[in-house]
């Protein structure tokens, strides 16, 4: 690992852990108002000031940073394990359940993303708590995403099944179940741990997306998107460079997250 | 034969995408609501035929082949939320979206194409390294963001589009360019005194044009939906802010109709560029690339 990636990850972690410290850190909640301090300008009592609510927003941004940084690796934790149910299943099954499952993957896939979120996101009710606006878009975005790791897996999956250690193991009278869990599915973990990690920042950036355009995480809780949705008026960014923050912090993870994990693909 | 068949899984893929859109519709909360059971002028007779013709569509068999016939006969429905027919909604914004992710789609590709070749034969690294970094950062934006910096750019939509698609392009061309020309029959065009433009067109572009023809189908998907945030920001009346408004307001009959429609374009978009890839094939099977 080259020093500027140890950086990349010593930043990750840094943001990581003052997120997950943000009780600690922060003296006020993420919903605490400061009726007098509308829009306050950063000082002392508010680095970063406050919003229009009075909210002091560095508490915002450090549990927001929470909020997303822990949402993103459950739902891709999610989507890999359906993934590899989905793949695994229609490698091994090979025949007409291997086409069917890869044509529904090839729809899924061509389908524009954010277009299909929307709709699904619509489905479900959006008067919700924020818990529950937090497992909806978790839920979400795990599980509409499975397509483009099923069809990896399934890829590795049917190509294990075809090693000579398969056929051996086979030929040796291994049963079925056995086979998949004590040698296909261990020979899969490095593509699983790869799908994984390819899928965090599509989650970070989907879920910004969506909080941007108000359809992520419910108020008060905050989450990246949904500080991000403050950047809706363009014109407010000028008077106020601070509501930039959560967007330099996004970018700034997502760019070490990229930056380590290409090296480490490397 | 294989455009044939790739035809026939299209059709088929559509029809279960309609069948899902379908029962989206028929499952959505408040489906057999109707604003007519409120108008006391109607008498009893006509909310018992409107009750009648609602039991009729409760059944998803029935209501799917109702949906499917509107489909053929061109009427995707009514908008609740504009109380308007979604064809009319579509007619008037349709052309923008198009526009907009067209040129975006044009800018990306020719912008990614170039510099992911210039990289791929370049003999010192700074650029490669500045390029990959330029495309690296573009990939760390969401794209509602970067539809707020355009905004104080006063750069065009499309250009969010392009910055959308480039990433993706750039780097998935650059590793099959390196990978390319490091085969052996490169080599040998090279040891024979060719060019480094003739052997990047004749001898490295033609064994993976069948990739880049199945990247291009995707990208067109990435674009689309990229669109929508864009057009959200920059209040642009297109499909993408018409989706965020029937999204935001439950209107679930123009939102299926919208994805269905754009599903539609894309999965044809893949359609041809496999068959483009497929034709291309026979370009790059006498060589050893394969």
């Amino acid at each position: 690992m080259t020093t500027a990636a140890k950086v990349a990850g010593v930043l990750l972690l840094v943001v990581t852990a003052t997120s997950l410290a943000a009780g600690l850190l922060s003296p006020v909640s993420y919903e605490t108002q400061f009726r007098e301090s509308p829009n306050a300008p950063p000082c002392r009592q508010f680095p970063l000031g406050t919003d229009e609510l009075g909210r002091d927003r560095l508490a915002r941004l450090l549990y927001g940073s929470r909020v997303s940084l822990l949402l993103a690796p459950a739902a891709a934790g999610l989507s890999v394990a359906l993934s590899a149910l989905i793949g695994i299943t229609a490698g091994y099954a090979g025949g007409w359940v291997e086409r069917a499952t890869m044509a529904a993957a090839d729809l899924f896939v061509s389908l524009p993303w954010l277009f299909l979120l929307l709709t699904v996101r619509a489905l479900l009710p959006l008067n919700v708590t924020p818990w529950a606006s937090i497992l909806i878009t978790f839920l979400l975005l795990g599980v509409l995403s499975w397509a483009p790791g099923a069809r990896v897996i399934r890829a590795g999956a049917s190509a294990l099944k075809r090693s000579e250690f398969a056929l051996l193991a086979r030929a040796s009278g291994c049963p079925k179940p056995r086979l998949l869990w004590k040698h296909i599915l261990p020979n899969l973990r490095p593509l699983m741990a790869a799908q994984f990690w390819i899928a965090i920042p599509v989650f970070i950036l989907s879920e910004a997306n969506l909080g941007m355009l108000g359809l992520g995480i419910a108020e008060p809780l905050p989450s990246w998107g949904g500080l991000l949705a403050e950047l809706q008026d363009p014109g407010r960014v000028g008077g106020n460079p601070v509501l930039l923050a959560p967007a330099v912090l996004l970018t700034v993870f997502l760019s070490c997250l990229q930056f380590v994990f290409s090296k480490e693909d490397q | 034969m294989v455009f044939a068949r790739r035809i026939s899984i299209l059709f088929v893929t559509l029809l279960l995408a309609g069948l899902g859109g379908a029962t989206l519709l028929r499952l959505a909360p408040g489906f057999s609501a109707d604003e007519r059971d409120l108008d006391s002028r109607l008498n009893a007779g006509s909310h018992e035929a409107f009750e009648a013709v609602r039991a009729g569509e409760r059944n998803l068999g029935r209501f799917y082949l109702l949906y499917l016939s509107r489909l053929a006969r061109g009427d995707l429905g009514t908008s609740r939320l504009f109380s308007r027919p979604v064809v009319e909604l579509l007619r008037e914004r349709l052309p923008l979206t198009m526009g907009t992710v067209l040129a975006g789609f044009a800018m990306a590709w020719t912008a990614g194409l170039a510099l992911s070749a210039v990289s791929a034969m370049a003999r010192n690294q700074a650029l490669p390294f500045a390029l990959g970094g330029f495309g690296s950062a573009l990939l760390c934006v969401p794209s509602a963001l970067m539809a707020v910096l355009f905004y104080r750019m006063d750069v065009p939509a499309s250009a969010g589009v392009a910055a959308v698609i480039f990433p993706k392009v750039f780097f998935y061309s650059k590793r099959l360019f390196r990978a390319s020309l490091a085969k052996p029959h490169v080599l040998t065009a090279r040891a024979k005194g060719l060019g480094d433009v003739r052997v990047f067109i004749w001898h490295a572009v033609p064994p993976v044009a069948e990739e880049l023809f199945s990247l291009a189908g995707v990208t067109l998907a990435l674009g689309l939906s990229a669109a929508i945030p864009l057009e959200v920001i920059l209040d642009l009346p297109g499909i993408g802010q018409l989706a965020w408004k029937a999204a935001l307001g439950r209107d679930l009959s123009l939102l299926v109709s919208l994805t269905l429609l754009i599903g539609a374009f894309t999965l044809t978009a893949n359609a041809l560029a496999d068959a483009l890839a497929h034709a291309t094939r026979g370009a790059g099977s006498n060589d050893d690339s394969r």
